[in-house]
């Protein structure tokens, strides 16, 4: 098996691929709870995108909406820690106050997305502009209000921990490392977990489902069967900015107890996984492969995820269809 | 286009009556007035924010007179002092040119949020080509790492135009992306090829005769006569060249343009080059007049702080002039405001964002104060989001 193996890595070019393949395997395990965890903020605004556009409206304000959220999260938790204590509720380390915080930051997304349903949706206004105006809008009120109470050194109410499987379980061979990927996280990622199965079941499978995609499809279709087009839109539209509030709120309920200035955006959230993929300490490859790493810019790896996106974009790797309805404010017929 | 032979003397210019001068102060007033009224409200938001946002500081008096202290602060400070004027003409040179940027790009129906990319790289490349010409002659150093930055920009621009053209990647994705691309590409330069040796943190050396004289004052540099040429030189592209013609066509109606014979694909891509090519200027001044040289932490909200000018200047150059100097105005206030009334200096966006948003919802504001006759906050960007979930452009 060794002298298998040491051959296919052997091979001229094709050896890379096999090595980098080896490499993956053998170190998902490792950071495969790590893994999850990073890809929890960026799976709920995926969500939330989802929900906006399958219903018909664009949303580029999540990046905001997520921003605000976390912001509220961590200060409501640092204004209600004193009155409330932080004695903990037992399972993940809750105390009160993250719960105040938590429904805070919840309130606080929905209100911004109210904001942006009621400006694509009543007003008609541009949706990518009115996304535009809560990204900068966010960025500012956070980066403000983060310097005015800079000078009191506010402490924060703490963060959901993890639940931890005793170790024999997450040592099984094999099949340990799913479960200490799945089970040791904190409360927001099951959260993401249960939401992301209920999410695909309703969607396609349920009244709510047929109704939000009819309206994003052919909303004057959905008025003709009965459908209210402008409630369901809007409707979908505050309960998606639930779903990137809860992102925004992981980030610093669940990642880390303090808040950043657009901590959501490119640099910082890049910054605080690059930080997590150090913590864990996985050892980057040896071999051919190591040599060849080694050899491209650090930065590139950090541009990735963007180029990424870019290549799939551009339709490498099929063409992804918007609803058709997408971004096309709805106006309902006169009634004589 | 066709020529039409117009019979001489028939459109003499109309003499200036006092029936003409009232229809000219009508339609002057039509135009302005609403992005003066949501100056003024979004002014009255931001005193709401700053008597508000004592609240939550614990320990921390409120003080009802903070606004009005806030405000004069930021007055005079972008407006009170020559210096101070000086400084505020500076900081308003990158938005003229991001705001002809984002404007260009509105009036073809394309949305480019990338200003911010295109001019990191406009900065980078200046950078490396004046680094490089450092101790040439200032007559070929200059001019060719101003080039070298509108050509950088023009090709950050060119990616997403492109991509659009041929498979209808939406640009306001594929910039957003290549916005963050820039950052590392700076990081990545800066640190390595560009890195000075003997420096404690990555730092580019400085651009010597490369950079932009300065004309007026301690800081004002040559780039505000550019900007000056820029904004003629897209008015002139805009409403008195066929090419021009083509962008507003094809912005205000797409499908219209492909039966009149013109070619939208190509036109979104010439128009996401050329706004490419304005916002990598706008990076080229700032680091040749203001920076000199480059960290790899360079960073800059002209991207951001564009699309507000051009939005609020209504995409025309003229108005994109006088946007652009309310935003360097509130930019070069900001930093006295924080040090003589403690409010931090991100109010600014706050107060851009308030302004943008009651832009957008002019139909609102003129129901709720009886406007009539008043032309709608942001005439010309109905087509971005509309071609959003559309097919790629014929």
């Amino acid at each position: 098996m060794e002298a298998l193996i040491e051959l296919l890595y052997s091979i001229p070019v094709l050896g890379l691929v096999f090595q980098f393949g080896g490499y993956v395997v053998g170190i998902v395990p490792a950071i495969a709870p790590s893994m999850l965890r990073a890809a929890t903020p960026i799976a709920f605004a995926a969500l939330c995108g989802v929900l906006c556009e399958r219903s018909g409206v664009v949303n580029i304000g999540i990046e905001g909406i997520m921003l605000i959220a976390a912001f509220t999260g961590w200060y409501v938790g640092v204004l209600v820690v004193p009155l409330l204590g932080t004695s903990s509720l037992g399972v993940f380390g809750i105390n009160a106050a993250m719960i105040v915080a938590l429904a805070a930051a919840l309130v606080v997304g929905m209100l911004i997305s109210l904001l942006h349903a009621w400006l694509s949706i009543t007003v008609r206004a541009d949706q990518i502009i009115s996304g535009t105006i809560i990204n900068i809008a966010a960025f500012g009120v956070t980066s403000y209000l983060l310097n005015l109470i800079a000078a009191t050194s506010p402490r924060g109410a703490g963060v959901f921990t993890q639940l931890e499987l005793p170790q024999a379980v997450t040592d099984l061979p094999l099949v340990g490392w799913v479960f200490s990927m799945f089970v040791n996280q904190g409360p927001i990622t099951f959260s993401l977990l249960f939401i992301v199965l209920v999410f695909q079941v309703l969607l396609f499978r349920s009244r709510w489902g047929l109704r939000t995609r009819a309206v994003g499809e052919h909303p004057r279709a959905a008025e003709t069967v009965g459908i209210d087009v402008i409630w369901v839109r809007y409707r979908n539209v505050v309960i998606a900015g639930a779903l990137a509030a809860l992102g925004g709120a992981y980030l610093t309920m669940e990642g880390i107890n303090s808040f950043q200035f657009g901590m959501t955006a490119g640099r910082g959230f890049i910054a605080s996984s690059q930080a997590l993929g150090r913590s864990i300490g996985f050892s980057p490859p040896s071999g051919q492969l190591g040599d060849l790493l080694a050899l491209l810019p650090g930065q590139l790896f950090d541009a990735l995820p963007y180029l990424v996106t870019i290549v799939v974009l551009a339709g490498v790797i099929g063409r992804s269809i918007p609803p058709a309805a997408d971004g096309q404010p709805y106006e309902r017929e006169a009634t004589t | 286009m066709i020529e039409v032979e117009l019979p001489p003397g028939r459109f003499r210019p109309p003499e200036l009556t006092r029936d003409s001068l009232r229809h000219l102060l009508r339609r002057t007033w039509a135009s302005v007035a609403l992005p003066f009224i949501s100056i003024l409200l979004a002014l009255v938001v931001g005193a709401i924010v700053i008597v508000l946002s004592q609240l939550i500081v614990p320990g921390r008096r409120v003080d009802l007179t903070l606004p009005l202290a806030a405000y004069a602060a930021l007055f005079q400070g972008a407006l009170g002092s020559f210096d101070g004027l000086v400084r505020t003409l500076v900081a308003s040179t990158p938005l003229v040119f991001g705001g002809l940027s984002v404007g260009l790009a509105f009036r073809a129906g394309l949305f480019n949020i990338g200003a911010q990319g295109q001019f990191l790289l406009g900065a980078l490349a200046a950078v490396w080509v004046g680094v490089m010409l450092r101790d040439a002659s200032p007559f070929i150093a200059l001019p060719a790492a101003l080039a070298a930055g509108m050509l950088a920009g023009a090709a950050w621009g060119f990616i997403p135009g492109f991509l659009k053209a041929v498979s209808g990647a939406h640009e306001v994705v594929t910039t957003i992306m290549l916005n963050y691309t820039a950052v590392s590409v700076i990081a990545w330069a800066v640190s390595e090829p560009l890195d000075q040796p003997g420096s404690a943190s990555p730092i580019t050396a400085t651009v010597e005769n490369a950079g932009l004289p300065i004309l007026i004052g301690r800081t004002g540099h040559a780039g505000i006569l550019l900007a000056i040429v820029a904004v003629v030189v897209v008015w002139w592209l805009l409403f008195k060249t066929t090419r021009g013609f083509e962008i507003r066509t094809v912005g205000a109606n797409p499908d219209a343009a492909r039966y009149a014979g013109m070619r939208p694909r190509f036109i979104t891509v010439l128009t996401m080059a050329m706004a490419g090519a304005l916002a990598g200027l706008a990076g080229a001044v700032v680091l040749l007049g203001v920076t000199r040289y480059m960290t790899a932490s360079f960073g800059t909200t002209v991207g951001f702080d564009s699309i507000a000018v051009a939005l609020l200047g209504r995409s025309h150059p003229v108005g994109i002039v006088f946007a652009a100097l309310l935003f360097g105005a509130m930019r070069s206030g900001a930093p006295l405001m924080q040090i003589q009334a403690g409010i931090p200096a991100e109010l600014v966006d706050v107060l851009q964002a308030m302004i943008l948003l009651f832009l957008v919802a002019n139909a609102v504001i003129r129901r709720v104060l009886k406007l009539r006759g008043v032309e709608a906050g942001l005439g010309t960007t109905e087509t971005i989001t509309r071609t959003y979930g559309a097919e790629a452009v014929r």
